[in-house]
């Protein structure tokens, strides 16, 4: 029988300049998989922060229904009493205590302050099992992928009794594999009456697993879609997300290559911590002018790695190999030699290797090109302006002002800044290491066609990418890497996901 | 109203640490019945915090980068040794003399640069270790003695006045002049700082706001012109800490060296990774820092006119809570020179004012932790409210 266990109603929710909710109710059944969706920034993550009392009673308006009862979250402890769980969009595990320690972190089990650890081993084991998870319950949460800390934080959701499971992208940094488990828990836990509401961009899933859609745009909730009643097709979707409808996914782009621009070889380089193993081995790889070549693999194949090697030796020991720009050999041992060639770098993890948060937009823009707005050292302040003003513009960077720290953008919005400083940066070569995640469809388009714009300028550009959709859609030849080799290499018309699959297993069937 | 309000709590934030000196000044301006703001007393509290102010500058940089130099202090003390046993021992003269310390000071700067920034062991051990080994070597140098005196010259670096060219009686014309260019330019400042924003159709405060800037900053730097003239005028060291100001927070505020630090402060691996040589820009700030503590030892042994093995005890914590006191983040990339300045007053004040009533240094250092304590606790609960 379904019935609604919790209600939010006419929630608005303010933060300086901004108007991020308003007059949104939201509804959650206690047998469904709400998923909520929107454009980055529409105000999905500020819902359900209210939702779970990371805001406080008193910061909103509107009123919280558990149950018909009335609650005023005064922080997260009291929400997840009635077992509301949210899990965040960037993880929160102790990265140097055991999946046991952080399951437990703050409820542990214990008698006057002494834990028990039998009793918690063994209730982990029984977690981490009923969450298909296979891993000791003793190893340390920073030797495990993002997938199994994923599935961690779920674990740790259900040791509190969790009624209402929030996930905030959960997916967003998940391989296809991981991502697949993750929605089946999902699909498993709905079963034993445990209702989740799905905050992600990647539609697909969304249609996969979801049985209510609320579409919030711009603060307001646009409508709710139920499978059994309404035609929930990703279009669909996306024309209640962006207000439009959106007949391709890839802006249309007729590519013109030149010559060899960028060339990188025989590279090869170890852990820095485990000097024994080989992160890149003797990697080949180039990238003539006006192309875009995508490197397809699954996650942990090595491509970041890769990157940041070449970037200024920012990863890895022992590093051998030659870089080449227009045929001559340079020097790319520090990143400030890796940008004067001309090579930009875009980060996957915006938070610790892109942004400095606690600045504003304008100070994140020209941090990698302070050069070009300032003359003899001395800063120019209404440079700085113009070219904040004009990359928020142009990337259509939600916020009141050039002025808003980058802590305060929601995440789509944070990584159109952390583009918008590498393009400034005016790069000839530009590496996007999964440029996408954590972006809404609309504001893809847009980035895809910033890369285009790009790449028709006459610019290499390297596109790293574990959605191989987008792989396919945007490159013109691919690499598929697999445990830090190149272990194929196709043009745009020979490209599917099945070959590229093939070539990842082929190369591990080689390997071992 | 409701406007007014949220004005007031928004800048409240920003000015808080101008707040708290004004109420500190007021308490003790009543407790003191009057003796604080006296001309005399007024010059007194500018040269006794004169190497308080010049190391918290320095300081404020280090702590922007999330980081602190505990040796400071012995570094004051080692430049004053240094300085004594070279003009008094071996007769060198003053100018030579400064220089040779100026560049000791940055030869310090460097060897912790080193350590820190190259080597990679963190700044609180091997600044600790600093700590000790300057102190220790000043009692070498000194041999457990004070030297004395020095040159007249090196001495009127802290004792000295600016001449008055204009030769008049009574009030010092020169200071005066000085007070009115200084008031004129903070207001050009501010109007300037309205124009650029307009220009760029950034929301401002209502000119109200401006308006009532301008007017307190006249009147802070009326009154302390004002009461300079009416004793003996600008004090040389004075003039050096303007000078020393308006360049640190120029290079902080406007330049690229300055903004490097505080990426630098604000996300290590993000600085690293836009491009910005961050061992270079620690090596440079620890280098700095032992320059400005070079400054600090000859201000602070010219004020003494002696140089004596304890001087300089504690002076790495004044400054480290001046920095604090000012705003700056214990986590780093937040700061300004401006800052510094008033938490060095703050501390400075209060030592002051309580010389003045007669309380002993001990319970001086005791209200002074509290102070510490709540300044910041005050700065991270106003944040807390805004978030
Ligand atoms: N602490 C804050 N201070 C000021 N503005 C904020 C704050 N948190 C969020 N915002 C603003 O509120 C709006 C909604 O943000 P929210 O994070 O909820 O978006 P979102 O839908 O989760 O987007 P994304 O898909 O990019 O994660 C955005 O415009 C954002 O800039
Ligand atoms: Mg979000």
């Amino acid at each position: 029988m379904s019935k609604t266990v919790l209600e939010m109603k006419n929630i608005t929710k303010t933060f300086p300049g901004v108007k991020a909710l308003s007059d949104v109710s939201f509804e959650i059944k206690n047998d469904e998989i709400h998923a909520l969706v929107g454009e980055n920034g529409a105000g999905k993550s500020t819902l359900m922060k209210v939702l779970s009392g990371v805001y406080p009673h008193g910061t909103y308006e509107g009123q919280i229904l558990y149950e018909n009862v009335e609650c005023q979250f005064r922080d997260i402890k009291q929400s997840e009493e009635k077992g509301i769980v949210i899990i965040h969009q960037e993880l929160a595990l102790v990265p140097y205590l055991s999946i046991a320690e952080n399951i437990f972190l703050g409820n542990e089990t214990a008698r006057g302050g002494i834990i028990n650890w039998n009793t918690t081993i063994a209730k982990t084991r029984q977690l981490l099992k009923t969450v298909g998870l296979e891993e000791n319950p003793n190893t340390l949460i920073k030797d495990i992928g993002v997938g199994k800390q994923q599935l961690v934080e779920i674990a740790k959701a259900l040791s509190k009794d969790v009624k209402v499971l929030i996930l905030d992208e959960p997916t967003a940094a998940l391989n296809e594999t991981d991502s697949d488990n993750l929605l089946k828990l999902l699909l498993e836990l709905r079963k034993q009456g445990i209702s989740s509401v799905l905050i992600s961009h990647k539609l697909n899933e969304v249609v996969k697993v979801a049985n209510v859609i609320t579409i919030i745009r711009d603060g307001a909730v646009i409508e709710t879609l139920d499978v059994q009643k309404d035609d929930i097709s990703e279009d669909r979707i996306i024309r209640g997300m962006v207000g439009r409808d959106m007949t391709h996914r890839f802006p249309a782009r007729t590519p013109k290559i030149g010559e060899v621009i960028f060339e990188v070889s025989d590279w090869t380089a170890y852990h820095p911590l485990n000097e024994e193993r080989k992160i890149s081995d003797k990697v080949h790889l180039k990238v003539r002018a006006g192309e875009i070549v995508g490197i397809a693999g699954l996650m942990g194949a090595g491509r970041t790695e890769l990157a940041m090697g070449v970037f200024g030796h920012s990863y890895g020991k022992r590093i051998t190999g030659k870089v080449f720009k227009n045929g001559q050999a340079i020097d790319t041992s520090s990143v400030d030699k890796a940008i004067k060639h001309g090579i930009a770098y875009v980060s996957e993890d915006r938070k610790n290797y892109g942004l400095v948060l606690a600045n504003d937009i304008k100070f994140n823009v020209t941090l990698a090109n302070l050069d070009d707005v300032s003359k003899g050292g001395v800063l120019d302040d209404n440079k700085e302006i113009s070219v904040a003003h004009e990359y928020c513009k142009r990337f259509s960077i939600k916020t009141p002002g050039i002025f808003q720290k980058t802590v305060n953008l929601s995440g789509g919005n944070q990584q159109k800044v952390v583009l918008s400083k590498w393009i400034f940066s005016q790069p000839d070569v530009l590496i996007l290491d999964e440029p996408t995640r954590g972006i809404d469809v609309g504001a893809k388009y847009e980035i895809y066609g910033i890369i285009n714009e790009l790449a028709a300028a006459g610019k290499a550009v390297i596109f790293i990418s574990s959605e191989m959709p987008e792989i396919l859609g945007m490159c013109d030849r691919i690499y598929v890497m697999d445990e830090g080799r190149m272990c194929a290499e196709l043009n745009r018309e020979e490209a599917s996901q099945e070959i590229i699959m093939k070539a990842i297993l082929n190369s591990r069937g080689r390997a071992s | 109203m409701e406007q007014v309000q949220k004005l007031i709590k928004q800048n409240l934030k920003q000015y808080a640490m101008f707040v708290a000196l004004f109420v500190i000044i007021v308490f003790f301006q009543i407790t003191t019945k009057g003796i604080l703001l006296q001309p005399q007393n007024v010059t007194n509290l500018i040269l006794q915090n004169s190497y308080v102010l010049v190391l918290s500058m320095g300081m404020m940089f280090v702590i922007i980068t999330g980081y602190v130099d505990l040796s400071v202090g012995s570094v004051v003390a080692i430049i004053g040794a240094i300085a004594g046993y070279m003009t008094v021992q071996l007769k060198i003269s003053a100018i030579p003399t400064i220089l040779t310390v100026l560049v000791a000071g940055v030869l310090i700067g460097m060897f912790h640069g080193v350590f820190i920034a190259y080597v990679r062991i963190p700044p609180f051990i091997v600044t600790l270790a600093g700590m000790l080994l300057f102190r220790g070597l000043t009692m070498v140098i000194l041999n457990g003695r004070t030297m004395a005196p020095f040159p007249k010259l090196y001495e009127n670096i802290s004792n000295g006045y600016i001449p008055d060219f204009f030769g008049g009686s009574g009030l010092n014309i020169l200071t005066l002049v000085v007070t009115a260019v200084l008031i004129l330019l903070v207001a050009f400042g501010i109007i300037q700082k309205r124009a650029q924003l307009k220009k760029y159709d950034i929301k401002q405060t209502g000119w109200a706001f401006d308006i009532a800037k301008i007017v307190i900053a006249a009147l802070l730097i009326g009154f302390v012109g004002y009461s300079l003239s009416a004793y003996k005028g600008v004090p040389n060291v004075l003039i050096l800490i303007g000078l020393l100001f308006v360049i640190y927070n120029f290079v902080a505020e406007r330049t690229v060296l300055g903004r490097r630090v505080y990426a630098i402060g604000g996300n290590e691996k993000a600085a690293r990774l836009s491009g910005i040589k961050t061992r270079w820009m620690m090596f440079l700030v620890f280098v700095n820092m032992g320059f400005m503590a070079a400054i600090a030892g000859i201000v602070f042994s010219a004020r003494l006119n002696a140089a004596t093995p304890k001087a300089g005890n504690g002076f790495e914590l004044d400054a480290i809570a001046a920095c604090f006191i000012g705003g700056a983040s214990a986590s780093g990339g937040v700061g300004t020179v401006m800052g510094a300045i008033i938490g060095a007053l703050v501390m400075g004040v209060i030592n002051n004012g309580m010389s003045i009533l007669g309380i002993g240094i001990d319970w001086q250092q005791a209200i002074k932790g509290l102070v510490l304590l709540g300044a910041v606790a005050f700065d991270v609960l106003t944040k807390q409210q805004s978030d």
